[in-house]
């Protein structure tokens, strides 16, 4: 029997049987592929926000917990070049849309790479190797960030003009499936291709492999990992910065609040995949997506609550999340 | 050992000036202050039973306390005022506290300290959520209010002179709203007392060896996470009762006096800026940090609107700007000063 | 002239004074053997070699020049390769995928890893396999191999027998002794008889501090010195 699932592909098949779940009782076949595909959307944005904060802690045992404060300048630096281009934004020629959308993302993992920069050299290379010291310096980062986005972009909640040809939605049989889902959807399976490529094809992804296992002998084997750390810590905030700006076109109404309320579910998904393996990270963020649409649909007051004991029932199943990186040591 | 004396000094020295403070402070306000830094006292000090004595960080303790102010006031909200509505709601909230406590111990502190930090703060956050959706039972984002036992009101006469009026010592009337603060500062004071016999119990000595080599105390023989488990139960029981009190003294529970994260974020600064590993810290950390909170921001807002003509310095100075210099302030503490004024005392005094 | 000296070396863990003023020659060539029991400071003593532990105080000189504050990757990069105690195996990866991290630039010499190839055979034979699922034995001799794929001056090797049955031991003391034809080798020992058969000049730590240094020769002869020193001398010979 556990055979058998593990030749089907093992934990890789839960989104599946959730979404074979979800069909059976949700009984309409149109709000169920609605909903499917609103919930690998978010789960594939949720993978972005979190498969940095998970690589960072394989690697360096960081855990960052002002990593969603890179979501949120992503999410507010991408409105406001949405709304500084809202000119090209509602311009018939297909061509100015895609190039606003384009400089908005690209602005935010600009954004994200610097703040990520910055954040690693004055927050988390002091305390390293302190845990505790780690998590409340972080924790007081991710005030200040949060305070600070505040101060600039104010209180009030902040419209995120979405491109004119990601608008609506495209009917399949009896469901309609919103255009922007159907992209956030693609991009967020590009990256994760890319970054699959990049940790299973190339000397650096295998370098950030190896370290994730066990830091020490690779550096003894003649590597800085300090070095590779910075890279990754400024990759893992220029994803989440990304996923945050896609966030914004997403629910298009954001507070400076965003950042932490994204990081209990980030964290939720770390859990429950696994930290340090990018292959968990995407399992638990689909799981937590398309669970978070589904309940959402059948019991709404239990939305939130329901991600809370998903993460539960998988943890007295395996302690350490579905896929978490072998470590060495 | 002087600069331990000096901290346990100071420390005493504020307990004695909440002893006396309805009599030395007479203003409502500044009583209020006062009852405040009682129940911040314990709390902080709970707190620190877990960051300090066993390192390890939760980002629940709030919600522990704001299930004591919500039994409390739920119960009194439903049954009316009176002893046993304060009595049930206290042992629910302390109840759900512990079975909470014991689930999310067991669940994660055997795998990793960090998972713990991460799924108390998750937890915390859905426990929040919730209490603003069960509106009906806790009255949403409003929160609610409700009467206490008689003896509180303030018109209740605790003793009368000869002509039946209420009767007053040192010019401080002895009224039912004294009976109140010192309701909370005599159970304050109980349970502070209560985890400084912990601490220098053979579980405060287990728990140090624990937090100083883990891999050690649990090679000696000692059951790290039934250790761990046992202090976070502690500190959420105590946590609760804390809110509870708090509940009964405030006459009003809400989201935002029990259960928002502004409240865990005062919390870890009245703990660093104490010192961890003290409880004599937490009782300086709690009393700086509210009366911080309460004289600070007005002074703040004083300086903003005398600085109204300068560039820059009004819009640093507003108080709106409160928590941003409160999250700097924590950085630059946990980096520079992470033994807090108690222990930094206590190491330079002991050395000299 | 001595390859690596270490010059009053002490290292404290947390609060525990592990090493104190350790000195210690280890000659250019042939098997340097340390000897002592568990927790005497052997793995310490490679530790702070590789950089893994800072030294308070002591200086650590190595072909010349001071290696004793550099970092980690820049002391392997002065030919030091370090074969740990737990063989530090990267059980994630593929054994060609560990094979290729110990190379300086991501190419083989393929003469190189012939000799590899003909010294651990069964290297060969799981090139493709994830390490993690090699036995003990194939993993010890992977962390060797990473050790060797490049020519470098000193490997440092922290009880390579520990826990492998009596056959592939001997297999791996053959290894050794055609590996230290060009190369020195600091072994760390418990297995008295492995180690006197390899080791050409040896010495003794315990509790910290070097209590013996000598020839292998003098040493093995000298029964009453090891049952003082080691009180293994009926463990080494059985």
């Amino acid at each position: 029997m556990s055979d058998l699932f593990g030749k089907l592909g093992g934990i890789y098949l839960l989104p599946v049987a959730l979404a074979l779940i979800a069909f059976v009782l949700i009984g309409a076949p149109s709000s169920w592929l609605t909903l499917t595909v609103a919930g690998l959307a978010m789960g594939m944005l949720i993978f972005l926000m979190a498969s940095g904060l998970s690589l960072v802690f394989g690697l360096m045992d960081v855990l960052n917990f002002g990593h969603s404060a890179f979501v949120s300048f992503g999410a507010f630096v991408a409105a406001s070049t949405l709304a500084a281009l809202s000119g090209w934004l509602g311009a018939p020629s297909i061509l100015l849309n895609i190039a606003a959308l384009v400089l908005a993302l690209a602005a935010a993992i600009a954004a994200g790479l610097l703040a990520g920069w910055l954040f690693e050299r004055i927050i988390i290379k002091p305390v390293y190797h302190d845990h505790l010291r780690q998590i409340l310096i972080t924790m007081g980062a991710l005030i200040v960030a949060e305070q600070l986005i505040l101060a600039t972009w104010g209180g009030t909640p902040t419209n995120v003009p979405r491109p004119a040809f990601l608008e609506g939605s495209i009917i399949i049989g009896d469901a309609a499936v919103e255009i922007y889902r159907l992209f956030a959807l693609v991009l967020g399976a590009v990256v994760y291709l890319g970054l699959y490529l990049l940790l299973n094809r190339t000397r650096i992804g295998l370098l950030i492999r190896a370290g994730v296992e066990n830091r020490e002998m690779v550096e003894s084997l003649g590597f800085k990992i300090d070095r590779l750390f910075i890279g990754v810590f400024m990759l893992g905030s220029g994803l989440a910065a990304l996923g945050g700006a896609m966030w914004a076109g997403y629910v298009t109404l954001i507070t400076p609040a965003l950042g932490a309320e994204m990081l209990v579910i980030v964290f939720i998904v770390v859990i429950i995949g696994g930290l340090g393996s990018i292959q968990g990270t995407l399992l638990g963020a689909l799981i937590v997506g398309l669970s978070a649409n589904y309940v959402g649909f059948l019991a709404p007051k239990l939305a939130l609550a329901s991600n809370m004991i998903l993460m539960m029932i998988i943890l007295l199943w395996r302690p350490n999340g579905l896929a978490p990186a072998a470590k060495g040591h | 050992m002087r600069g331990t004396l000096t901290v346990k000094g100071a420390a005493l020295l504020i307990w004695a000036l909440l002893l006396f403070a309805p009599f030395l402070f007479q203003d409502v306000r500044q009583i209020e202050v006062a009852a405040r830094i009682a129940i911040f006292i314990v709390l902080v000090a709970s707190y620190d039973l877990l960051i300090g004595y066993t390192g390890i960080v939760s980002f629940a303790h709030t919600m522990f306390f704001g299930m004591g102010a919500y039994g409390v006031a739920i119960a009194l909200k439903q049954m009316g005022p009176g002893w046993t509505p304060v009595l049930l709601g206290s042992a629910a909230g302390v109840a759900v506290a512990l079975v909470l406590a014991v689930g999310i111990g067991l669940l994660s502190l055997r795998v990793k300290a960090i998972f713990f930090a991460m799924i108390t703060l998750a937890a915390a956050s859905v426990v929040l959520v919730l209490a603003t959706q069960f509106s009906q039972f806790t009255g949403g984002d409003d929160g609610m209010t409700y009467r206490t036992p008689d003896l509180f009101k303030p018109a209740t006469k605790l003793l009368v002179d000869a002509e039946g009026k209420v009767l007053s010592i040192a010019g401080v009337k002895m009224n039912g709203k004294i009976a109140a603060y010192y309701f909370v500062f005599v159970i304050s004071a109980v349970l502070f007392w209560a985890m400084l016999r912990i601490t220098g119990s053979p579980l405060g000595t287990v728990l140090k060896a624990i937090r100083e080599n883990e891999a050690r105390a649990e090679g000696i023989g000692y059951r790290v996470v039934a250790y761990r488990t046992a202090v976070f139960c502690i500190a959420a029981g105590t946590a609760a009762l804390a809110g509870a009190t708090y509940a009964v003294w405030l006459k009003y529970t809400g989201p935002q006096t029990a259960l928002s994260f502004s409240i865990m974020i005062d919390i870890l600064l009245m703990v660093v800026i104490g010192g961890m590993g003290t409880m004599w810290g937490a009782v300086i950390g709690a009393t700086l940090m509210v009366l911080a909170q309460y004289y600070l921001r007005d002074l703040m807002e004083v300086a903003a609107g005398a600085t109204a003509n300068i560039p820059l310095l009004p819009e640093l100075l507003n108080p709106e700007r409160w928590l941003l210099w409160l999250g700097v302030i924590f950085i630059l503490l946990v980096y520079f000063f992470p033994s807090g004024i108690a222990g930094t005392i206590i190491q330079k005094g002991d050395k000299a | 002239m001595s390859l690596l000296s270490i010059q009053n070396l002490s290292v404290s863990i947390g609060q525990y004074a592990v090493l104190h003023d350790v000195s210690l020659k280890v000659p250019q060539g042939g098997v340097f053997v340390l000897l002592g029991r568990n927790g005497a400071g052997k793995t310490t003593t490679l530790r702070a070699i590789m950089g893994l532990w800072q030294p308070s105080p002591g200086s650590i000189r190595f072909d010349g020049e001071d290696i004793t504050s550099l970092h980690t990757s820049d002391i392997a990069k002065r030919g030091i390769a370090y074969v740990p105690e737990n063989m530090g195996i990267f059980g994630g990866l593929t054994v060609a995928e560990n094979m290729v991290l110990a190379t300086a630039n991501g190419t083989y010499d393929p003469q190189r890893l012939d000799w590899v190839y003909g010294l651990l055979p069964a290297l060969k034979t799981f090139w493709d396999k994830p390490a993690g699922a090699l036995s003990g034995g194939q993993k010890q001799m992977l962390s060797v191999a990473r050790a060797i794929i490049e020519p470098r001056k000193l490997i440092l090797v922290d009880e390579p027998t520990k826990g492998l049955a009596p056959s592939i031991i001997d297999a791996m003391a053959e290894g050794f002794r055609e590996i230290s034809a060009e190369t020195t080798i600091l072994l760390v020992e418990q297995n008295f008889a492995f180690a006197r058969s390899l080791g050409r000049d040896m010495g003794v730590i315990e509790d910290g501090q070097i209590v013996h240094t000598g020839t292998m020769e003098a040493f093995a002869a000298d029964a009453a010195l090891q049952d003082r020193l080691l009180s293994l001398s009926a463990e080494g010979a059985a």
